[in-house]
């Protein structure tokens, strides 16, 4: 059995306003998002076709995958129409001192 | 007639016929919504079909715009495997190769298209394979083994999809290309010839400004002679020499048709109550001010939801920058924008590295792009495209500068 765990994946530095990073934390390709100075998580790979959203273009409260132009947004992880077919996990995060974490189920 | 219990009837069930019918459904609810199509899978999206699932990295199903059962959950009849023969446009009924008949109240013909075919002797045949739909890409994954000598004609997105495919497989690859660039439809000399570089170095023999002059049955399957006088002597040969619009049905009854069912950029055709979208139309596009036709997921994918709008009430034309893309030997080009000229080419990257961009400016106006493993500049860049002003090239050169504080002038 497999529980939740919250992980460490980056200084909160690496993730500077505006900003994406991609991380990999507990066998998930993971991509972190700073807006306005708050940081999110979700799946870094496109629902669609495989491409890191960390390649594509990060733009208001949305993310760009680089290959097909689908848009996720990230705080949710909700793909918002074609060609997406379905949302991509959304992770909790929390900052402890400088350290991002997220909160994850590991994949064995 | 009222938009909610309206009768659609989708013809052609590929991309634009899938996503025609999603969003129909989502815009009319209470709507009969019927997709016919000639093939037997659900809509699906054509790109794979000379890269994953031609390499087998990808499964059919993945390919689809919506599982199968999708369509039964929202009521969305699909009759496949049935082709439309015929509509009646006084009666607003299409007829089906099964002879039954479906009345409509709004048609969205989604008609697609088919490879072009060779024209002169030996142009058919067991060893030659035209890649259009699943059926051909499975029959030519099966003649993809390693040693195979692959003649691929024609080095424009299929051909070389192909051939990079080709390639993975361990097949001897040579590529034929009548111009003296690949891709000249769509890119600039510069990036065809990377492109064939890029190839070369992959162990493809590519040969630009070269004709075929004769397709003859021998020595391994098909002996291709071309116009230096030399012989390819292949197993295979795979034509991608364009697409044909399928425009037989809207033709016999009596639409305006030239070279594409002519749409205006609301999708209508000259019958009020036919619609149409994807490859099998020429449209008008507002921001271009002229009519084209183009054969991109963008435009099957979008101008179908545009029309499936329309169809149900909205008022919003499709206008977008055409954009396109292709995959080869890991390499991912996107093309944004549809120039009939430009007088500069500005680099920003260098055209020695692995990821770059080329701008096309007319008269200073950039009018069109390229991106070579750089597809999160294609945002910024459709924004640059779109306010269509004079840029100062140096700028658009210098990576220090992001094309996003650009973009906002």
């Amino acid at each position: 059995m497999t529980e939740e765990t919250w992980i460490a994946v980056a200084p909160k530095s690496a993730v500077p306003e505006g900003e994406m990073l991609g991380v990999s934390a507990g066998g998930h390709q993971i991509a972190l998002y700073n807006l306005d100075g708050e940081i999110y998580a979700t799946d870094n790979i496109c629902s669609h076709a495989f491409a890191l959203l960390t390649d594509g273009y990060f733009d208001g409260d949305t993310v760009e995958c680089p290959l097909h132009a689908g848009r996720f947004e990230i705080k949710t992880g909700k793909g918002m129409g074609p060609p997406i077919p379905c949302d991509i996990a959304s992770f909790p995060v929390r900052v402890v001192g400088d350290d991002i974490q997220v909160q994850v189920t590991p994949k064995t | 007639m009222s938009a909610s219990g309206a009768r659609y009837v989708i013809v052609g069930a590929g991309h634009a016929g899938g996503r025609g019918a999603e969003a129909l459904r989502a815009a009319a609810p209470e709507a009969r919504i019927t997709v016919i199509g000639a093939e037997t899978y659900p809509p699906y999206e054509r790109p794979p079909l000379s890269k994953e699932l031609l390499d087998g990295t990808m499964p059919v199903e993945k390919t689809f715009v919506r599982p199968l059962d999708w369509y039964a959950e929202q009521k969305i009849e699909l009759k496949l495997g049935v082709a439309a023969t015929a509509i009646d446009r006084g009666a607003k009924t299409v007829t089906l190769a099964d002879g039954s008949s479906i009345s409509y109240d709004r048609l969205l013909l989604t008609t697609g298209g088919r490879a072009r075919r060779l024209k002169m002797p030996g142009g058919e045949g067991p060893n030659i394979v035209y890649l259009r739909d699943i059926e051909d890409t499975k029959r030519l994954k099966e003649r993809l083994v390693p040693g195979a000598h692959v003649a691929v004609i024609g080095a424009g997105f299929i051909g070389l999809e192909v051939a990079a495919s080709a390639r993975k497989y361990g097949c001897d690859v040579t590529v034929l290309e009548v111009a003296q660039h690949p891709m000249g439809r769509v890119v600039a000399p510069e990036i065809g010839d990377w492109f064939a570089n890029l190839h070369r170095s992959h162990g493809a023999d590519v040969r630009t400004g070269t004709t075929v002059t004769s397709l003859e049955p021998g020595g391994r399957g098909l002996r291709v002679t071309v116009s230096d006088g030399s012989v390819i002597d292949a197993d295979l040969v795979v034509p991608g020499i364009g697409v044909e619009p399928g425009v037989e049905l809207a033709q016999a009854a009596g639409l305006d048709v030239q070279d594409g069912i002519m749409v205006d950029e609301f999708t209508r055709t000259s019958d009020p109550d036919i619609f149409a979208a994807g490859d099998a139309t020429r449209h008008f596009n507002p921001f271009l001010g002229r009519h084209l036709r183009l054969e991109s997921y963008q435009n099957a994918q979008n101008q179908a939801i545009a029309a499936a709008k329309v169809m149900a009430g909205g008022e919003d034309p499709f206008e977008e920058l055409p954009w396109a893309w292709t995959d080869q030997h890991g390499v991912n080009l996107q093309v944004v924008g549809a120039p009939l000229a430009w007088d500069q080419l500005v680099w920003r990257g260098s055209p020695e590295s692995q990821s770059f961009v080329l701008f096309y400016l007319a008269e200073g106006v950039p009018v069109a792009a390229n991106t070579i493993n750089s597809g999160r500049d294609m945002r910024p860049i459709r924004q640059l495209i779109r306010r269509a002003t004079p840029m100062d090239p140096a700028k658009l050169a210098n990576t220090s500068l992001k094309l996003q504080d650009l973009a906002r002038g």
